[in-house]
């Protein structure tokens, strides 16, 4: 510094700082508020196209239309098909004759690196988790992305038992992920070797998705079967 | 250019004995190597002699490249890469791929060693880093294992050791199905202790009838090649013996708090690369500590370490790990117990 | 505050821009912005949508710092500073939810985290809160391309290696042995040390060049005179 500085650097006041401060900040809000809407329709219509995916995978091949739930204190109510999902909304499938096939949940937990998300299949009927796609995972590729592609880990989706016990309160045996090869029940999954911590994300996601909403679906399950009838007369 | 002085040698007392030179060390410890390494071709045929033929010349090649890349007098002549190699083959399967095994190779010498600014100045022991690396980089491949005297072993190769460069190695399962004594299943004793609940018997771990490792199914072979280098002065025998007591301490305390969840002291001890790796791993002597009670005590943590993470980590064998871990802890041990200079006394704080 | 004395306005050159491509370049040079570099370079894509993103908060960001700076006081200007870079990471956290889904997915929290890179309010603090609007946009712009530019070398390899592709085309046969690592964490220790050490050999060799050239002249000098 050639010029010579005071000795003491004059503290500019408080307000005009704050005021300065306000300023920037409400530069910042504009941009954001600015590019916030503009991208928002952007935004929903991606993650609609990515749960329209999702549930034409999951949902049976004769589901031709599909209603979507909102579980509230043991209540379902109908809502709009593109209501954001909280995790706490069924979507139902039905056939031609508005008969339901099948039902689709999510579920989440922490993985290994982030939360992972999956959309399922449950059948009320035979009361088997089906089959699942995931929604969202940052997985180690190699490993914890297995669990998509790992073919005796989707073995275990053929029919993972989810009943949901006498007085329609809780899953009748809990969810749960066994170590690779020692898979007893139909309600336990056989982890995948080398993507343990993945695999038990999954058992934990599905055990709580399943307590949460199965007995709420055993209870409704009048509801849920007529309700397409009910709308299209 | 700058003048050559003349070289004068400075050596400490006493003055008539001479103290072996690097090479020299190294040459001897290179023999005692090649028994073991001439009952691992026995046992697995050529496969395993290609292996360590590839290692060691991809270990030598690395330390010529470094030296040159590093305008320094290359080094390959203190043998002591040739080691490195020869270390490295006895750690795999004897069916490892041989591009594989060259890749283990090279990341010793440049991760383990040249990193570092060569030999005596490295951390951890230079093969046990680059298997560390193939374990990570060819989880599938470091873990499958061929039967020992397999029929056609010195005529043909094992299938998984030629695969092209870069490509997955071809199944052994077959192979090993057609060429097995009888009803091998390719797992070795570790791995049928921890998924099978099957103990290997001791003798034929002794003997060295078993899967594994080229270079660790004889336990007595590795123990008479160990006395020809105490006996030369050349090996520590404390290091060797320090891990074995860890080994056999942490062993036999879970033996006898379950003995039929946790398997006996002497099978922890002569199951898997334990012996090998305390004879010729552990007793590096650029990597292993030099104080006698850092000697003590680092040996007990990779014998501690190794029981612990063979009985409670998801991995069969965890001897590399844990002395991996004991070269990491070597420096601040060794700060910790340097020995009192005589006479001097210690400061007050 | 009292305004500094009107100084002459160097040009805006182009070697302010090829400074952050290789004399200066933010990761191999500067070391500066590794977390994210070591984190989403398992795939060239994700290298470069990370790379993307960055350009866009450290030029926008530094825009917008270098055009306010007579009017930012000194005492607030950290603030300040991160105040406008999460402005613009908030706008990047949109726009590729907007434009891919899955992208957004891949990189997971790692956009939010360009908040906390230092690279960009070092380049704020540093350069744009000193030098002229059209400096600063070019300065960071340079920046950005050579943060990319290191992403990308790292996200290739790592992905070649790692599993045998490269954008998502399989570049190697069918049959071909992925190396794990190099997707892991460690993997991007690894590379990144393996291109450190290939650069700064290159840079020696050279400066050793210059200097046996510079040795040798200076003796037909002496000879000479």
């Amino acid at each position: 510094m050639s010029n010579p500085d005071p000795q003491i650097p004059q503290l500019p006041s408080s307000l005009s700082l704050i005021q300065k401060l306000g300023a920037v900040a409400l530069i910042s809000g504009l941009l954001v508020a600015m590019v916030y809407e503009y991208t928002k329709p952007m935004i929903a219509d991606n993650q609609r196209v990515a749960l329209e995916a999702a549930l034409y995978n999951v949902l049976p091949a004769s589901a031709s239309s599909r209603l979507t739930f909102r579980l509230e204190d043991d209540q379902l109510t109908l809502v709009p098909d593109d209501t954001p999902n909280e995790g706490d909304l069924i979507y139902a499938g039905y056939d031609n004759e508005h008969k339901l096939v099948g039902i689709a949940l999510t579920a989440a937990a922490q993985g290994y690196q982030d939360t992972v998300k999956i959309l399922y299949a449950y059948d009320p009927y035979s009361s088997c988790i089906k089959d699942f796609v995931v929604l969202k995972s940052t997985e180690t590729p190699g490993f914890g992305d297995k669990i998509a592609t790992d073919e005796s880990f989707l073995k275990n989706f053929e029919c993972l038992d989810a009943k949901v016990n006498e007085d329609q309160s809780a899953l009748a045996h809990a969810i749960k992920t066994v170590r690779h090869g020692t898979k007893k029940n139909p309600w336990e999954i056989d982890a995948i070797a080398g993507a343990t911590i993945t695999s038990n994300a999954v058992g934990r996601m599905l055990d709580k998705s399943g307590q949460f909403f199965h007995p709420a679906i055993a209870q409704n399950l009048n509801l849920l079967e007529n309700a397409q009838r009910s709308t299209q007369p | 250019m700058a003048e050559k002085s003349p070289k004068i040698d400075i050596r400490t007392s006493p003055y008539i004995r001479r103290a072996p030179t690097v090479p020299e060390i190294m040459r001897h410890v290179v023999y005692a190597l090649l028994p073991i390494c001439a009952y691992s071709v026995y046992q697995f045929g050529i496969s395993a002699l290609t292996s360590m033929i590839v290692t060691t010349a991809a270990a030598v090649g690395a330390e010529h490249f470094f030296c040159r890349m590093a305008e320094k007098r290359s080094t390959i002549g203190d043998f002591s890469a040739v080691i490195t190699g020869l270390l490295l083959a006895l750690t795999l399967p004897p069916g490892f791929p041989l591009w594989m095994g060259a890749v283990g190779g090279f990341i010793s010498i440049a991760l383990g060693k040249a990193l570092f600014g060569g030999l005596g100045f490295n951390v951890f022991n230079p093969a046990l880093v680059g298997r560390a690396f193939v374990q990570a980089a060819f989880p599938v491949a470091i873990t499958t294992w061929t039967p020992a005297f397999a029929l056609n072993r010195f005529s043909e190769f094992i299938p998984s050791t030629l695969a092209f460069p870069f490509m997955t190695a071809d199944p052994t399962a077959e192979w090993t199905l057609n060429t097995a004594i009888d009803g091998f299943t390719g797992a070795t004793p570790l791995a049928l202790m921890k998924f099978q609940g099957v103990m290997t018997d001791a003798k034929d771990l002794f003997l060295g009838t078993v899967a594994g490792s080229a270079g660790e199914p004889s336990s007595l072979l590795i123990l008479l090649c160990g006395a020809y280098l105490v006996y030369k002065k050349m090996l520590d025998w404390r290091i060797t013996a320090a891990v074995i007591f860890g080994t056999f301490i942490t062993a036999g305390f879970f033996h006898l708090m379950n003995p039929s969840q946790y398997p006996s002291a002497s099978f922890m001890i002569f199951s898997g690369g334990l012996m090998f790796a305390a004879v010729f791993m552990t007793t590096d002597m650029v990597s292993s500590p030099v104080t006698p009670l850092g000697i003590f005590i680092i040996g007990f943590l990779v014998g501690f370490m190794t029981v612990i993470i063979r009985l409670f980590g998801a991995l069969t064998e965890a001897v590399m790990y844990a002395i991996l871990f004991g070269n990491a802890a070597t420096p601040i041990i060794e700060s910790f117990t340097q020995p009192r200079i005589f006479g001097a006394r210690r400061d007050k704080d | 505050m009292s305004t500094p004395a009107p100084k002459q306005e160097t040009p805006v050159t182009l070697e302010i821009f090829t400074a952050g491509l290789w004399k200066e370049n933010p990761i191999f040079v500067m070391m500066l912005g590794l977390c994210p570099t070591l984190a989403v370079t398992n795939s060239l894509a994700n290298a470069l949508a990370m790379g993307a993103a960055t350009i866009f908060v450290l030029v926008g960001s530094n825009a917008l710092v270098s055009g306010l700076r007579h009017f930012i006081p000194k005492q607030i200007r950290i603030t300040t500073y991160i105040i406008i870079i999460a402005t613009f990471v908030t706008l990047v956290d949109y726009l590729i939810q907007a434009i891919s889904l899955e992208m957004y997915n891949a990189l997971g929290a790692f956009i939010q985290l360009i908040v906390v890179n230092c690279l960009i309010l070092g380049r704020a603090e540093a350069y744009a809160s000193k030098n002229s609007f059209n400096k600063s946009v070019v300065s960071a712009a340079g920046m950005g391309v050579g943060f990319t530019f290191a992403l990308a070398c790292l996200g290739s390899v790592r992905e070649l290696l790692g599993s045998g592709k490269l954008l998502g085309f399989q570049v190697f046969s069918d049959n071909f042995e992925p190396w794990v690592v190099m997707i892991l964490p460690p993997g991007g220790f690894i590379v990144l040390g393996s291109w450190l050490i290939l650069f700064k050999w290159i840079e020696q060799r050279q400066t050793k060049k210059i200097i046996s050239s510079d040795a040798a002249t200076h003796c037909t000098v002496k000879h000479n005179s």
